[in-house]
């Protein structure tokens, strides 16, 4: 016996965004014990982090797909849908970026400069400390919607926000030293290879700026 | 009267055949947000379900049970054939209570309140002619069909905004629910209490005044308020829990509240919906024990509330624990802050609508109210697809209750 009243209610979109966030933060995690391999020159440790990290990208997509499909129009939601899906996609933008990271490195066997590898791993942890506090603004999401997007709990996530506005400012200026450091040993390297090395510490940065666009998100949700 | 006592046992047939379709179908509506939230074991929400049920349909049921009986068709104009108002209400029954069966095995939302109003209009038309009907009093109850959720909707957004102001938005919640939670406890017990006096208790043979009224409301409020108190001290908080997320230990709080608006809500449900069953067998019951006379003004037997009260309980104890187990499964969305906030707001319309003496939709009123907690962003996922559906209904059910009264009434007129 089918019941009417109980079909207006559908599962809560809140828990399934939760969960691709904390999928995506697994996979960009992987990101420093590559490094950490890199600067030992293990590319053997390199290429099985990079498949754990293609796996669980893979994971976070069909999390992804399984939660659009959850999502039609004929939903009264307690935040605009559009911001919803919004949300959705730049924490998926988030592991592409660790992906594509992860297969350039193992694509060119990148080497670090030792000079430069204690630098470069401080920056990863910290861009990867940027992805985490979204993420924790993103697990205050069926906090939000128990209190209806009000009062403490909203104080509370704007708190982390205010923090991971700082952080990346902090990875702004590590990415400064960084670039000036391979400047200086330019002349010594390859240039292609430190064409390539420019690169990765834009897109290591750029976990930073996508994590900050997931916590603009929110704000925007917030402030509606 | 001619094939009198046959009359009066099908009318008992019918009428309680009805009754028993309306406590397995509705009743979920009341409780299964309890048994969801795991407040309450389906023991328990049947045995209050069955105690409140009860005395909503016996002490509140009649002035519903009135305008059933003789509000919608005119009696008096149909004195000259008695017998054409015993068949008519027969079939009326008969269709409510065939429709229900069909649309409740179909999974289609099906409102009880619906069938009968269409049924005995159906056949007031057919049967007795146009002039037969009343009207304004259709048209009344027509009214209060739209009004009824847009009303339990208004309520069940300010309850919920009051929750969010005082509670959830502060930084201790749980100091706060401890609260005032016992004051939403004394608003349900009072607010229930007072509606129920002051439309009085005449069918029962109590006259209170209206200022009786609001005393003993009060203190029934403040006794309840204070069991609540206790029970609010008695739960375990467990640390632990709020890790995981943050409300876990609040909405323990509001669990002891949402019993207390469960059982308004059976209570609610009862004095409304008992008169789909119990009004047509009324009418019946009059006219045949009066030897075919006919009076708007007579009294409503009190034994037939009784009935009817009995068969909703049998309906429930059966069926009915099937239906909330699956509904409380499917509606764990309603955490208790909502629950309260929504079943609060639908029992008080339902329960004022009851002292007007308007039969309206219990599930609709609770369906404005989810909706109306929906609009304070305090439900994470509504489907407006299906609200559509429910909401539009009654087109399908008014035509198709008269069609199956009219059909069945020419049966019943070709038999007797």
């Amino acid at each position: 016996m089918k019941s009417y009243f109980a079909a207006i209610f559908r599962g809560s979109p809140m828990k399934p965004l939760q969960e691709h966030m904390e999928k995506v933060l697994e996979c960009a995690s992987e990101l420093l014990p590559l490094f950490k391999a890199v600067g030992r020159r293990d590319y053997e440790a390199v290429a099985q982090i990079q498949q754990r990290i293609a796996q669980l990208e893979d994971e976070a997509d069909s999390l992804k797909t399984d939660l659009r499909l959850q999502l039609p129009n004929t939903l009264l939601l307690p935040v605009d849908r559009r911001d919803l899906l919004e949300l959705l996609r730049v924490q998926d933008n988030v592991a592409n970026k660790a992906k594509d990271i992860a297969g350039l490195i193992l694509g060119r066997q990148m080497e670090i400069p030792a000079s430069m590898q204690e630098a470069f791993d401080a920056y990863a942890e910290r861009c990867i400390d940027a992805v985490r506090h979204a993420q924790r603004a993103v697990q205050e999401m069926d906090e939000l919607v128990e209190t209806g997007f009000r009062g403490a709990e909203v104080e509370l996530v704007h708190n982390i926000l205010r923090d991971l506005g700082a952080v990346e400012k902090d990875t702004d200026h590590m990415q400064i030293k960084l670039r000036a450091a391979l400047r200086s040993l330019e002349s010594q390297l390859p240039p292609v290879d430190v064409m390539f090395l420019y690169k990765i510490i834009e897109w290591t940065g750029d976990l930073a700026d996508l994590a900050e666009r997931i916590g603009s998100r929110l704000q925007l949700m917030l402030a509606k | 009267m001619e094939y009198g006592t046959i009359y009066l046992i099908l009318a008992g047939v019918f009428g309680l055949f009805m009754a028993w379709g309306i406590g397995a179908n509705d009743v979920a509506n009341a409780m299964a947000t309890s048994v969801g939230a795991r407040v309450l074991t389906i023991r328990r929400a049947v045995l209050i379900a069955a105690v409140f049920e009860f005395s909503g349909a016996v002490l509140a049921g009649g002035e519903v049970t009135s305008t059933i009986r003789s509000g919608i068709i005119d009696v008096e104009v149909v004195a000259g054939d008695p017998q054409l108002l015993v068949l008519g209400m027969l079939a009326a029954l008969l269709a409510a209570g065939v429709w229900l069966l069909i649309a409740s095995r179909m999974g289609w939302p099906v409102s009880t309140t619906h069938s009968i109003v269409g049924a005995i209009i159906g056949f007031g038309i057919a049967g007795l002619g146009w002039h037969v009907v009343h009207w304004s009093n259709v048209g009344t109850i027509a009214a209060s069909w739209v009004v009824s959720p847009l009303l339990s909707g208004t309520v069940a957004y300010l309850l919920f905004r009051s929750v969010q102001w005082l509670i959830l938005d502060r930084p201790d919640p749980l100091k706060s629910a401890k609260r005032f939670v016992p004051l939403y406890i004394f608003l349900a017990g009072f607010i229930m209490s007072l509606m129920t006096m002051l439309k009085g208790l005449k069918h029962v043979g109590l006259e209170i005044s209206a200022a009786e009224a609001y005393g003993w409301s009060a203190i029934i409020g403040l006794v309840l308020m204070l069991i609540g108190k206790a029970f609010i001290s008695r739960v375990p908080y467990d640390p632990a829990a709020d890790r995981e997320f943050h409300y876990a230990n609040v909405e323990r709080v509001f669990a002891i509240l949402m019993v207390v608006t469960a059982c308004s809500m059976a209570f609610a449900h009862g004095s409304n919906d008992v008169a789909n069953a119990v009004g047509p067998m009324a009418a019946i019951i009059s006219v045949v024990q009066s030897g075919g006379q006919i009076s708007a003004q007579s009294p409503l037997p009190s034994w037939v509330l009784l009935l009817g009260a009995v068969g909703i309980v049998i309906g429930l104890v059966t069926l009915g624990q099937r239906v909330i187990a699956t509904v409380g499964r499917e509606i764990t969305q309603l955490t208790p802050s909502r629950g309260f906030a929504c079943e609060l707001a639908a029992a008080g319309t339902v329960v004022f609508a009851s002292g007007l003496g308007l039969p309206i939709s219990t599930t609709h009123s609770l369906v404005g109210a989810v909706l109306g907690v929906g609009m304070a962003r305090g439900i994470a996922a509504l489907n407006l697809n299906v609200v559509r559906t429910i909401f539009m209904s009654w087109i399908v059910t008014l035509p198709i209750g008269g069609v199956l009264a009219i059909v069945f009434f020419w049966i019943l007129k070709g038999i007797f």
